[in-house]
């Protein structure tokens, strides 16, 4: 073997892990909640809001600057949005009342 | 902010982000599941701002706030009934999203660090940002159609015309060579081309999808979503939205596994849709065979003298917003001593876990729902089944009836019970177009109306 790994090797690793991970983990949601685990998926794969962010940071006005904080404003919709309506239909999931 | 905290701190918000999934295996620490997810969104954000070395804090603040308001806003005023539109509308958000960050490091590359000695994009990060801009366009505009149609904007009927696979494979050829010249020469001409050819396959590949079949289309979108992310995370190099993106896509993934599953049919045979359209005339010959009607009163002497009740809501509950009614029954029920137990069909309502949903919306405490699988073999010992609102997925010609097009499909067998009582407003066929034949059976007694006014009238009746 030669050579350092590339850095693309290592992303892959942690993506096809985080699969697995997925995997697993959803398996166990309660079908009961379906509805929020889309809600919150939702709000979470708004995380790409870092790639609108790196965008919109440079002082100079240029397309990318303006694609970034439109992207920026648009995920940050789904980010309030989605984690407060998951929390809104979680708190009315409630036990019988002895 | 050093490369490696930074690296660390991405890697806190997506293992905080996996602990907010697993929070939903149960109700009780869902809630926290979620504050987890919030705060993983955080880290990540406050990470990435901080990093970013700018002058730019206000403008960035600004749009931030602008975009959260109008999410509050939303998140406060949506029903319950109209979530699976809601959601729709937010996955096509992060698909516009995906294209606009991939276009904006298209754009300016050096920002993201994706630059060789000479200044050209790489290789890799062309690969990876093209996925990200063709699944976010895809996810885009799937979404908007998904959205009319559940809004009901636009009809429910899947659009379906001829040649209408042949043009998706070709767009999708298209789409494939153009990839091939972009990632050989990044030219701006190609990669716009590529993003219009997207969003064109982005409708032609729901619109054929109809209405009752929402359940696997938003499940599917949400898994475009996240090889979106994914795609631009690879681009970024960031494994916060690699970990993210992975999650979201086998989760709905999974769940479109999971209502395939539940309707007896192949992911390819749902998504090539068109099913349904056509099958409604055979209905007709047997409307002229003899059905029992009952009113509210008679519905209400039966369920008084039951001594166990199963309620089997559908997505005609939650278009007459019956389910407060339909709880306002229950109670009345269990004050006389009647056992009350829901059954929820996976594929039942527009979305997964719609009916679990709206009767929480309504204080049906969740452990009186049960999924088909936990409550299926109770019908036999039960009184009274209360079908509301649903339809293909009670009809035991998907049990008994090879030549059934829904034949194998799973369903509750509500006629096992010894009494079923079933409001519907007429006997038009479900969303498969087959007659039902458990509106004919002797033990089935017919209630026609509105579900939420006839339920009413047995509240008022019991």
């Amino acid at each position: 073997m030669q050579g350092a790994v590339d850095p693309l090797v290592f992303q892959l690793s942690i993506f096809v892990l985080a699969v697995f991970v997925g995997y697993y983990v959803v398996w166990s949601v309660t079908p009961a909640l379906h509805t929020p685990l889309m809600s919150v998926t939702n709000a979470i794969s708004s995380v790409i809001i870092v790639g609108a962010l790196i965008a919109a940071a440079p002082a100079a006005m240029t397309q990318s600057k303006i694609l970034g904080l439109v992207a920026t404003a648009l995920v940050a919709v789904n980010i309030f949005g989605g984690f407060a309506v998951t929390q809104r239909m979680l708190v009315m999931f409630r036990k019988r009342k002895p | 902010m050093p490369a490696n905290l930074a690296a660390l701190l991405y890697l806190t918000s997506a293992v905080l982000f996996i602990l907010a999934l697993r929070g939903l295996s149960n109700p009780e620490s869902a809630r926290l599941g979620n504050v987890f997810g919030i705060i993983g969104m955080a880290v990540a954000i406050l990470t990435t701002v901080l990093g970013a070395r700018t002058a730019a804090y206000g403008e960035m603040a600004l749009a931030i706030a602008a975009g959260g308001a109008a999410g509050l806003v939303i998140a406060f005023r949506i029903k319950m009934a109209a979530m699976p539109q809601l959601v729709a509308a937010f996955h096509s958000l992060v698909g516009l999203a995906a294209v606009l960050v991939a276009a904006a490091a298209f754009y300016h590359p050096a920002a993201y660090g994706i630059v060789d000695a000479l200044g050209q994009i790489r290789t890799p990060s062309r690969v990876e940002m093209s996925l990200g801009v063709v699944i976010g366009a895809v996810t885009f505009t799937g979404s908007i159609v998904a959205f009319t149609r559940l809004q009901g904007i636009i009809s429910g009927d899947p659009v379906v015309f001829r040649g209408q696979h042949a043009l998706n494979v070709v767009i999708g050829a298209i789409i494939v060579l153009l990839l091939g010249t972009f990632v050989h020469t990044p030219s701006t001409d190609v990669f716009w081309v590529v993003t219009l050819l997207a969003l064109v396959l982005g409708v032609t590949l729901v619109a054929p999808i109809g209405g009752a079949d929402m359940p696997v289309v938003i499940s599917m979108l949400n898994s475009y979503s996240g090889w979106a992310a994914a795609g631009i995370g690879f681009t970024l190099e960031n494994s916060a939205l690699i970990v993210t993106g992975a999650l979201v896509g086998s989760s709905g993934a999974i769940l479109s596994y999971i209502m395939c599953r539940a309707m007896n049919r192949s992911f390819l045979s749902v998504i090539l849709g068109g099913f349904g359209g056509e099958a409604a005339a055979q209905a007709v010959r047997a409307a002229d065979r003899a059905v029992t009607a009952g009113s509210a009163e008679d519905a209400a002497f039966i369920l008084k003298n039951a001594s166990s009740v199963i309620i089997v809501p559908g997505y005609g509950m939650a278009v007459a917003q019956a389910q407060h009614a339909v709880r306002d029954m229950a109670e009345a029920l269990k004050r006389r001593g009647v056992h009350v137990a829901y059954a929820i069909h996976p594929v039942a309502g527009r979305m997964p876990g719609h009916m679990n949903v709206l009767l929480a919306e309504a204080n049906v405490p969740y452990d009186e729902v049960f999924a088909l699988e936990q409550i299926d073999s109770e019908f036999q010992a039960t009184d009274v089944a209360y079908v509301i609102g649903a339809n293909d997925i009670t009809n035991p010609a998907a049990r008994d009836d090879p030549s059934s097009p829904i034949y194998g499909m799973p369903i509750l067998d509500v006629d096992r019970a010894k009494t079923v009582l079933f409001v519907k407003r007429s006997l038009a066929p479900g969303y498969a177009g087959i007659d039902n034949g458990l509106f004919y059976k002797p033990n089935t007694m017919m209630l026609f109306g509105d579900a939420k006014k006839m339920t009413e009238e047995i509240v008022k009746a019991l």
